[in-house]
């Protein structure tokens, strides 16, 4: 079965949805997601959905359940590309994702990531107080 | 009036995927604008998703249809599942037996221009929704 | 069913001759349409309409699909061409005149004579009004297609620097106008890869629940893209309107006016406007430079 393909990026994973997927898959990229997100230890997760012309409740549930379960796992998950259209109408269905951060296209959302990985290594001092 | 009309099953997950496909094509022969076209897409998928999971299968009957001088799209998906027992209840949003946010039904009637359940417990359910142009 | 249909269909011929004589003698505008291409209408016109009374008098019916094509395009032709509506659907009703003459001739019967003579004239009287129902959708199209139109020109999505937009709104919103807004506005995001959009409502005189929930919808709908928005030029009057109607907008980034939100979208997109002597002459420019 086909699985979407997770790309690592220093300590980022990149992930680019482009099929009409069907729940099995969305499961599986959850699943994969979790998995490398623990094995890299990874500190940020950017998934582009430019290609996706529909996110229906069941995706709309999928992507936030990525970023709360990679929140647990302390890393930053940003959801890029959204089409117009796809927003229109998940508004209209009530979803407002309020839980995920959303960038422009996957140049921004690497910034936002950046932004949030460095502000955050800036919180952390090891040992004898010295700054990571 | 029904101007075609075709049937198409819902059994499986790729099903759910194939009728979203055959509402995106119906509804882009009638020149529906991208947004009108993404919202009835998204109501297939959620429609599809629920006769194949509460409804333990089914079928999607889509037609172009006509009133007066204006077109449509109009959809009806029939399920002999559990049927649903407490109708306003399901359709209040929020509501859900299965885990999941509670937008399905509630979301796609937001979706469309007319909506239509019929469901009765251990008889199945009938969802019908049009889109105009 | 009435069996008019069967006289029509055996006097076919005779019917569209006093049909055209018919037409000839009231309204003929021979200005817009020539002999040849009447005849033609008139002929197609009888022969659909002959052949679907044979099995059907519901002119709603899938017999009548022909028929009901027919006269949509030919409403549209005319219309084209100069026909008023009602020219067009006298077009259709003087077709009543040569079928009951025909039906005159055919029924000896009275009440027979009276019942068809209705039933035909029915059927030919919803086909009239049919075109006139599709003129006046024809015309609806143009005006909404014009609205469109005007619509666009009036709210100019405009670029204010790099990566922020501004929507200045004019006028009253109602629902229609506020939907095309909201698309045209998320499409421009898009476009030019900014990543924020000021809202300005200076211009705008009132503000009602249906029209400030599609803002608040536009503007989650640009969260979720990636952009933010920002509401700028709300007037006293509204925002007590806003929290009369129980309004939420604690997400929404506001500012008393454009300049302000201009400002606050620089310092997010990582600009700052400073003010600068030159040497020449001492006066004050102002340019700006990343932060």
């Amino acid at each position: 079965m086909d699985r979407i393909p997770i790309l690592k990026m220093g300590d980022c994973l990149l992930v680019t949805i482009q099929v009409d997927m069907h729940d099995q898959l969305a499961v599986s990229l959850q699943e994969d997601l979790t998995a490398q997100i623990a094995r890299f230890r990874s500190r940020g997760v950017l998934i582009d959905i430019s290609s996706l012309e529909i996110v229906d409740s069941f995706i709309g549930r999928m992507l936030a359940n990525i970023a709360a379960m990679s929140r647990v796992l302390d890393a930053e998950t940003v959801l890029t590309g959204m089409q117009p259209a796809v927003a229109i109408t998940l508004v209209e269905l009530g979803m407002s994702l309020s839980g995920i951060k959303t960038a422009l296209n996957v140049e921004r959302g690497m910034e936002l990531l950046r932004q949030y990985i460095r502000e955050d290594m800036d919180n952390v001092q090891v040992g004898d107080g010295t700054e990571e | 009036m029904v101007l075609k009309s075709e049937q198409h099953p819902i059994a499986t997950a790729d099903d759910v995927v194939r009728v979203r496909q055959v509402a995106r094509s119906w509804a882009a022969e009638l020149k529906f604008s991208l947004v009108d076209q993404t919202k009835l897409v998204t109501a297939t998928s959620e429609l599809a998703r629920n006769t194949l999971e509460h409804g333990r299968g089914g079928t999607m009957r889509v037609e172009h249809v006509e009133n007066g001088a204006r077109r449509g799209v109009k959809l009806i998906f029939e399920d002999k599942g559990p049927g649903i027992a407490d109708i306003n209840l399901a359709l209040r949003d929020g509501y859900t037996t299965g885990g999941g946010m509670g937008l399905g039904l509630s979301g796609s009637k937001r979706l469309v221009n007319e909506f239509d359940i019929k469901s009765e417990a251990g008889r199945g359910t009938t969802v019908t929704i049009i889109r105009w142009k | 069913m009435n069996s008019f249909h069967e006289i029509v269909r055996r006097n076919e011929a005779v019917i569209l001759a006093g049909w055209l004589e018919e037409m000839a003698s009231t309204a003929r505008r021979s200005d817009l349409m020539g002999d040849a291409e009447l005849r033609r209408q008139a002929a197609e016109f009888l022969r659909l309409f002959t052949q679907a009374a044979q099995t059907s008098s519901d002119q709603t019916s899938e017999e009548f699909l022909g028929t009901r094509d027919f006269l949509k395009d030919i409403a549209k032709s005319r219309m084209d061409q100069g026909f008023r509506p009602a020219e067009t659907a006298m077009f259709v009703l003087s077709l009543k005149q040569p079928v009951f003459n025909a039906l005159n001739n055919a029924y000896k019967n009275a009440s027979e004579l009276v019942a068809e003579i209705g039933a035909a004239g029915d059927l030919i009287d919803k086909l009239a009004m049919l075109t006139v129902d599709s003129a006046v959708q024809i015309r609806d199209e143009i005006i909404t297609r014009q609205q469109a139109e005007m619509l666009e020109l009036s709210t100019p999505v405009v670029k204010l620097w790099d990566g922020v937009l501004a929507l200045p709104l004019i006028g009253t919103l109602d629902s229609s106008r506020t939907q095309v807004v909201m698309e045209s506005l998320l499409s421009a995001i898009v476009e030019t890869n900014s990543q924020i959009a000021i809202i300005d409502i200076t211009g705008v005189p009132t503000v009602d629940t249906l029209v400030a929930q599609h803002l608040i919808k536009t503007i989650t709908a640009a969260r979720l893209m990636g952009a933010d928005c920002y509401l700028s030029g709300i007037r006293p009057a509204i925002a007590q309107t806003i929290v009369h109607l129980g309004i939420d907008l604690t997400d929404v980034q506001t500012k008393a006016n454009l300049a302000d939100a201009f400002g606050l979208a620089l310092s997010k997109v990582g600009k700052s406007v400073v003010t600068i002597k030159t040497a020449a002459n001492g006066q004050l420019a102002a340019k700006t430079k990343d932060a």
